[in-house]
């Protein structure tokens, strides 16, 4: 067999990243330009200001689907983010290295892989059922923070780890103590780390469906505490693909959903670097 | 050797990471307003002392002291000293700059906020007097809200130096402030150490035998774990009284 020249190899594995990384881009680009194009001419204002109406035909808008994914996010977050940093907070800057810890670590990682509608099951079982919470957003964003918290805590734990060890040290000499050193040094360097957690997090509550069927119901009626029942965007879709012909509108609600999250993108990465700045006086 | 002008004063100080003994009954004085070197190779201790004056080596599992280190009289490993206390009283600047990412002014400021001073006027007070203190003044005093990260290396060890200072410590500990330093940065550092002495006690960890040389008052030579020989800098180098001191000193080991 003849050898091929290092230069040739050279072109030949240039070609291929370049290859790979333009069909990857392309597939993306084709799957938002479709969603975009198609979706656009169902997308108005009597679409977002109506509620939905059921029906064959999918009649009626997604104004109480949008209130409702809003305020599960919303609710979902308050309970996830709190408990997710500081359970990384813990792992990483007071739990001792031993068999219990890497337990913990060991469950977190399991968890993460564990298939959402499983949770699901788990979420009607323990918060639908046995604590009367109902088919109610309350239950949905539960289930969800169950789903949730296990990656949250491995990426923020690694934005933390990820902090050179000499900040430690240099608050600790300065007589700072440990809860000061993880306040105003180590959460600020590792924010960034721990906003794309956060931002991954969303995402992936956005596009739930399943596992929400089961614990929050699919009520259309605009939600009115956290114990109405609700449907999300992404549940919403679902129901118009599967059961009705409302196709366009189902594209026009999967942009608003794509709109929605980079929405959400655009506001968590606002805010961190707010906390940065005002942690680190804009440095 | 007099305890009476001893600022620092080790007595019979063994320290162990789990098993490995890596110091063995330390009797050394540190005098006030004097800078004292240590010297010696890799691993001889020298940084295990130097942390062990303000206790960073608490944090490592398994780190034990045995002896008594006192700062004025006051032995810092009795029960009930309080480490918070200990180290704004101690400071200490680390071999790599190691700046935070934050602003010049919030590095400095960071020592006096953790330790309760908000009020800005106090603090612009203490960042100015700190910063010039460390030489650093002339040179960022129109920038400091921008990055600490955004200085050279030799500035950023001077922000450090800074840093330290704000607390108001009595003793400052360097741990080879300049192995990451060029040269120019290096004397720059060592000019700021001779005017630092006029009101701090600084004890310096340095495997550069001309710096201490250059910079200390006082000399220890640490050997495994043993400090072989104590002195007066000119003496220790001129006049070694122990073997092992000659070998290191004329470069035959280490």
């Amino acid at each position: 067999m003849p050898r091929i020249s290092p230069g040739l190899t050279q072109k030949l594995a240039l070609a291929g990243i370049w290859g790979t990384g333009i069909v990857a881009m392309l597939i993306l680009l084709v799957i938002v330009a479709y969603v975009l194009v198609k979706g656009v001419a169902d997308l108005d204002w009597a679409l977002l200001s109506t509620a939905p109406r059921g029906g064959t035909s999918g009649e009626g808008g997604i104004s109480t689907v949008i209130a409702s994914t809003f305020y599960l996010i919303g609710l979902t977050m308050v309970i996830t983010v709190p408990l997710g940093v500081g359970a990384a907070i813990y792992l990483s800057e007071y739990a001792p290295d031993n068999r219990a810890t890497r337990l913990i670590r060991y469950g977190t990682e399991v968890l993460a892989g564990v298939p959402s509608i499983v949770f699901g099951l788990f979420g009607f079982a323990l918060f639908v059922t046995a604590l009367h919470f109902r088919f109610s957003i309350l239950s949905g964003a539960l289930t969800l923070a169950c789903l949730l918290l296990p990656t949250l805590i491995r990426t923020s734990e690694e934005a933390l780890r990820s902090v050179p060890h000499t900040h430690r040290e240099a608050a600790l000499a300065l007589g700072a103590t440990r809860w000061q050193t993880v306040w105003r040094v180590l959460l600020p360097a590792a924010m960034p780390g721990i906003v794309t957690g956060i931002i991954l997090s969303v995402g992936r509550a956005v596009g739930e469906t399943a596992c929400l069927f089961v614990t929050m119901g699919g009520s259309t009626a605009l939600p009115t505490s956290v114990f109405s029942g609700g449907r999300t965007l992404s549940m919403h879709l679902l129901y118009l693909v599967m059961d009705t012909n409302a196709f366009g509108k189902a594209l026009a609600t999967g942009l608003v959903l794509i709109i929605t999250i980079v929405a959400i993108n655009a506001a968590t990465n606002w805010l961190s670097q707010r906390f940065r700045a005002r942690m680190t006086g804009g440095a | 050797m007099g305890a009476s002008d001893a600022k620092i004063e080790a007595r019979s100080f063994s320290f162990y990471y789990g098993k490995r003994q890596a110091l063995k009954e330390v009797n050394l004085s540190v005098r006030e307003n004097q800078i004292t070197a240590l010297i010696g190779p890799s691993g001889c201790g020298k940084s295990t002392f130097l942390r062990a004056l303000n206790r960073m080596n608490d944090t490592i599992i398994g780190a034990r002291a045995e002896g008594q280190v006192l700062l004025d009289g006051q032995d810092v490993y009795a029960a009930g000293v309080d480490v918070v206390d200990l180290r704004k009283r101690v400071g200490m600047v680390f071999q790599q700059p190691n700046p935070f990412p934050k602003t010049i002014f919030e590095n400095v400021a960071f020592g006096p906020r953790v330790l309760g001073l908000d009020r800005q006027l106090s603090l612009d007070e203490v960042v100015e007097k700190s910063l010039r203190a460390a030489a650093l003044w002339d040179e960022v005093k129109d920038s400091l809200s921008k990055s600490g990260l955004a200085l050279s290396g030799g500035q950023q060890q001077r922000l450090c130096i800074a840093r330290a200072l704000a607390t108001e410590p009595e003793v400052l500990l360097m741990d080879e402030p300049c192995s990451a330093l060029d040269p120019q940065s290096t004397l720059r550092i060592e000019d700021l150490m001779a005017e630092l002495k006029e009101r701090y006690t600084i004890v310096i960890v340095t495997h550069n035998m001309q710096q201490a040389a250059r910079v200390s008052d006082w000399t220890g030579f640490l050997l495994l774990g043993d400090l072989v020989e104590y002195d007066r800098t000119a003496e220790l180098f001129s006049r070694p009284k122990d073997k092992r001191t000659v070998d290191y000193i004329t470069g035959r080991f280490g």
